[in-house]
């Protein structure tokens, strides 16, 4: 299985329109080997979720400089689940408060990203998760 | 664990997650997947597969977008295989093509897929006729594969549709440019995009002239080819979407004349052609996978043998090794190959 | 040069000077950084005559309120009038936004600045499905006409000067101002004030759009005409290079694309069939201020200098108000870090102090905590008075254009002008700026120069305190205090849009739709039919879902 590659969606739910952080870090995972769905802006959370589906994501990173994340992470969520994409591994960044982060990571996100992040940081993050989990599926067969 | 079998029974039953896992088992020659295309083979070869290619900038995903739109408004269903490259650096690759596409994600009777080139040639069109028989065998009446390019590893994986769309734009994709690259041996319909712009009609009358001129010979059939003049077509795939029917009935007129030709030896080709890269994959892990024979080589080559004189031994014991294998040498692909030698 | 003749002495001590110092820096150690700015551009340890060469005062500079405005657009610059202070407002419902309007007023503020929120940026009620989670959160819901009448309540609209951020539904949202004038009694012709209404920066660089490029010039060129016969006050476009530049781009892109975009708005001017000095002189511009002092000042003197010769020289403007820019700043909002916010006060003062130098005529000072919310009130208050500190205490104010003839911000000025020059060749080899846009060639350019500063911090070449230098706990939680959003913004929003559907005129607003759908096929300006609509309650999303369906919209180009 020396082929497989961890694929990962970045998207822009909501209508905010500041893609800088999405398109550094989506060059970013590319540059770290990862083959990387990129969404575009302005996407419902229904249409997240049916990406990752089709492109059968491993990793659902999500962007949001709106405030609207309290809204719209919990919405990703419910939408990957109804798909049958429970198992992905949910992460974003923004400008997300300590406490938004808290409660959001009982709703499945793990780990979010604030501001000023490396963005080594993030990928690295990604990369180790996955091998560890692919490490725990291979044994697991 | 899903097994070959459940996921077969999944991928018929309509199941669009089991579409995405099945394509990604066959991109990441994941062992499980020439099990699950034995079970769904009897469903394979429904769906007519329209390759399309072109230089960068000439509008492709637009276009595609646009043959979609018009496709379902006919009452087809869509499969749509978007590729294009990996990072030579990284191995890593930027899959943006779904953007352009985007509203037709919510469309149940439409699937998009973005696959990346990685790194092998004969790998991404092997993968890529892999995806095609998976989308095939799930129940689209249309699939569309779209590469970015010109050159050799893009000729490959359109080379494994039925009808061939080049698609050229003025000043993008220099007409005579592509000639040089040969692009027009592997056109069934020619596409000059983006008809509005200056220098359209002059693309294509310089392509129309090429055509009637050419000594077109496509290497996959020389007989046929020979009587299957390419028509261009002039599109303006924004807006409006100018040409788009016209695309659409030169495509079907292709298919028309094809199956009135010799579709059947066409796709044997094809699935010729297929087998030769799962051959050559399988050899390649063989030989220079983990277990392989790169410590050999290197041993061998210790002794002051030449390196000609080494491969001559590797290819030996390899071969050996085989006839004397017995019954499983070949079970693990279900792909029929009786050309293959 | 007779002089040289009969004392040549001089020179040779200059050459025999230069030549030490060349040899002090060959041999010297110099500390491990690299010398550049944050847009990349090299520097040069010293800057001398050398790099002036060709230098011509009366060409180059002339003097301040005379073309090619190098040195400031008015005669008096500061001494005549202090630049306005403009401190963009805007958060939660109408109601809230319209009581910080008036605490920023009381505070000494001149003019009024409106932050709008996502779904109101894109053309969607706050009652859509879209704009679920979105509502009031980075600036305020305008959904109808009511929405403008309760954000003005108490202000005099004949007074104040106010500026609208807002650009694919602009033409909309200055209707609703225009028809909020006339319902307080203040007529069209007395309103002052600026609608942002750049759309082309919103396909390169903020996103914000609403329907496709050409339909969306069409209405920007309507708004322009409409406001020559009956706004005569307003100003009808800010063209912004703040927002490719807070995307990522370099000081000489952002000089460069914005000023392309300019010309390209007075060429659709033109086209439209409008007489270039009816509309230029009501054009406006809009720039960031980043960290980079002396680039930024630089980047201000080219933007005057590289206008006034185009609209001359090109675009045949005869009016000298043609020739100016004026222009808006705002500091970089990029440059602040979520990273011990107050040193944000720090960073804030200096860029500040860079468009002051640069000679703008109105600023807006970012707020210490933008990075983490909403600003707060104390912290907007800091804001405010980092203006008003440079405007009353420092000197600097006293002289126009007080770095003129500093060698180094000369050479910085023509190194602008001259790599604007080369992105304007680039952008016409690609048919102009639309066809520019679709190509992705702009996105891309951008994009670059976001990743490479991105990974030039990464990789601690280029410095930020706090952030990869003197880091402290990156787990403390910040001290100060965050401004938030009540949903109830949202369901209250729903409520009055619901009663405001209920008692409308029904026919009226569907009357008002069709003939603003009726005149999207002819040329008649829109305008006439925003207003119109907007007295008869029609809402935002109403009309601009009239719009989309009838012009469709822009599709984002991918450019990877």
């Amino acid at each position: 299985m020396s082929e497989r590659k961890i694929r990962v969606l970045v998207g822009k739910p909501g209508l905010d329109g500041h893609d800088r952080g999405a398109k550094t870090i989506a060059a970013v995972l590319r540059d770290h080997g990862m083959e990387v769905i990129y969404t575009g802006l302005h996407q419902t959370p229904e249409m997240i979720a049916e990406t990752a589906l089709q492109e059968d994501v491993d990793v659902v990173g999500l962007s949001i400089l709106s405030g609207a994340h309290m809204t719209l992470f919990p919405r990703v969520r419910e939408e990957l689940e109804k798909r049958g994409m429970a198992h992905v591994l949910l992460t974003g960044g923004g400008i997300i408060s300590a406490e938004d982060m808290e409660e959001l990571s009982k709703l499945g996100f793990s780990k979010l990203f604030g501001p000023g992040t490396p963005t080594e940081e993030i990928a690295n993050w990604i990369q180790s998760t996955m091998e560890e989990r692919w490490k725990n599926e291979e044994v697991s067969r | 664990m899903q097994s070959a079998s459940e996921m077969a029974e999944r991928l018929l039953a309509g199941d669009r997650a089991a579409l995405a896992r099945s394509i990604s088992w066959a991109e990441n020659a994941d062992p499980r997947y020439p099990g699950l295309l034995g079970s769904i083979y009897p469903r394979v070869g429904k769906a007519w597969r329209i390759g399309i290619t072109g230089p960068p900038g000439a509008g492709k995903s637009t276009l595609t977008n646009a043959l979609v739109a018009h496709l379902r408004e006919r009452g087809e269903t869509v499969g749509i295989l978007a590729i294009d490259p990996s990072s030579p650096f990284s191995g890593g690759a930027l899959l943006g093509d779904r953007i352009r596409m985007e509203e037709r994600t919510a469309d149940p009777g439409v699937y998009i897929r973005s696959m990346a080139s990685r790194k092998s040639h004969g790998g991404l069109a092997r993968a890529a006729t892999d995806a095609c028989d998976v989308m095939d065998a799930f129940g689209f009446s249309t699939i569309l594969m779209e590469t970015v390019g010109v050159g050799q590893s893009e000729y490959d994986v359109v080379a494994a549709a039925d009808t061939v769309v080049v698609v050229m734009c003025p000043g993008a994709g220099d007409g005579i440019q592509a000639m040089k690259a040969g692009i027009l041996e592997v056109a069934d319909v020619l596409v000059v995009n983006k008809s509005d712009l200056d220098g359209a009609d002059r693309l294509a009358l310089d392509l129309e002239d090429a055509v009637r001129m050419r000594d077109i010979r496509r290497p996959r059939d020389l007989a046929a080819s020979a009587r299957w003049a390419p028509p261009v077509v002039s599109t303006s795939a924004t807006g409006a979407g100018d040409g788009i029917d016209a695309l659409l009935e030169a495509v079907d007129a292709h298919r028309a004349w094809l199956e009135a030709a010799d579709l059947e030896a066409s796709r044997r080709h094809r699935r010729v052609d297929q087998v030769r890269r799962v051959v050559g994959e399988r050899l390649e892990e063989e030989l220079w996978g983990p277990r392989g024979k790169r410590e050999q080589a290197e041993t061998l080559l210790g002794n002051s043998k030449t390196p000609y004189d080494v491969a001559e031994e590797i290819l030996n014991s390899v071969l050996e090794s085989r006839t004397g294998a017995g019954p499983d040498a070949g079970d693990r692909t279900s792909t029929p190959g009786d050309a293959s030698r | 040069m007779s002089d040289t003749e009969t004392s040549p002495a001089p020179r040779i001590e200059t050459v025999d000077a230069a030549e030490i110092w060349r040899r002090a820096m060959e041999s010297a150690r110099v500390r491990d950084a690299e010398f550049t700015s944050i847009s990349g551009a090299e520097r040069r340890p010293l800057y001398t005559p050398a790099d002036l060469e060709g230098f011509d005062h009366d060409r180059d500079l002339g003097y301040p309120g005379q073309f090619p405005f190098t040195r400031g657009v008015h005669p008096t610059m500061y001494r005549g009038r202090l630049w306005t202070m403009r401190q963009f407002a805007g958060f939660g419902s109408a109601r809230q936004t319209n009581e910080r309007f008036k605490f920023l007023l009381e505070k000494g503020q001149t003019g009024l600045s409106t932050a709008f929120d996502f779904p109101t940026l894109m053309g969607y009620d706050s009652d859509h499905a879209r704009s679920l989670g979105e509502v009031g959160q980075v600036g305020v819901a305008i959904s109808s006409l009511e929405d403008m009448e309760t954000l003005m309540d108490g202000i005099p609209m004949g007074e104040v000067s106010t500026s609208m951020t807002i650009n694919g539904p602009a033409p909309i949202l200055l209707a609703y101002y225009i028809a909020c004038g006339e319902r307080q009694g203040v007529a069209p012709e007395k309103l002052r004030g600026t609608v942002q209404n750049d759309i082309l920066k919103e396909y390169e660089a903020q996103h914000a759009w609403l329907i496709a490029a050409e339909p969306a010039l069409r209405m920007i060129t309507d708004v322009m005409a409409y406001c020559a016969q009956r706004v005569p006050k307003w100003n009808t476009i800010s063209i912004s290079g703040y927002h490719i530049r807070e995307a990522g781009s370099t000081a000489a892109q952002e000089l460069a694309f914005t000023l392309a975009n300019g010309m390209e708005y007075v060429r659709r001017g033109i086209a439209a069939g409008m007489d270039v000095d009816e509309f230029a002189p009501r054009l406006s511009f809009f720039f960031d201020a980043h960290l980079d002092f002396f680039e930024e000042i630089s980047k201000f003197r080219a933007a005057r200098r590289i206008w006034a010769r185009k609209m001359r020289d090109e675009f045949g403007a005869k009016d000298p108000r043609s020739w100016m820019i004026r222009f808006h700043t705002q500091t970089a909002g990029v440059s602040l870090t979520a990273q011990q916010p107050e040193n944000n006060i720090v960073r804030t003062a200096i860029e500040a102090l860079a468009a002051v130098l640069g000679g703008t005529q109105s600023l807006h000072t970012n707020s210490m905590d933008e990075t983490l919310a909403l600003p707060t009130e104390k912290a907007a208050k800091i804001a405010l008075r980092t203006q008003q500190v440079i405007a009353e205490e420092t000197e600097v104010v006293h002289v126009a254009d007080p770095l003129a003839g500093s060698y180094f911000v000369e050479a910085e000025t023509n190194r602008l002008e001259e790599e604007a020059e080369a992105y304007f060749k680039e952008i016409d080899k690609r048919g102009g700026v639309v066809p520019s846009i679709h190509a992705g060639y702009i996105q891309r350019e951008i994009h670059r120069s976001a990743v490479l500063y991105q990974r030039a911090v990464e990789e601690g070449r280029k410095k930020v305190v706090g952030v990869n230098t003197y880091v402290e706990d990156l787990d403390a939680k910040p001290e100060i205090e965050l401004h938030r959003i009540d949903p109830a913004v949202e369901r209250e929003q729903h409520e009055r849009l619901a009663n405001l559907r209920k008692r409308r005129d029904a026919k009226r607003a569907a009357s008002e739709l069709d003939d603003i759908r009726e005149a999207c096929r002819t040329d008649a300006n829109l305008m006439e039919r925003f207003v119109s609509a907007a007295h008869a309650l029609c809402t935002l999303g109403e009309i601009c879902d009239v719009l989309r369906e009838e012009f469709g919209e822009f599709e984002e180009p991918n450019i990877f």
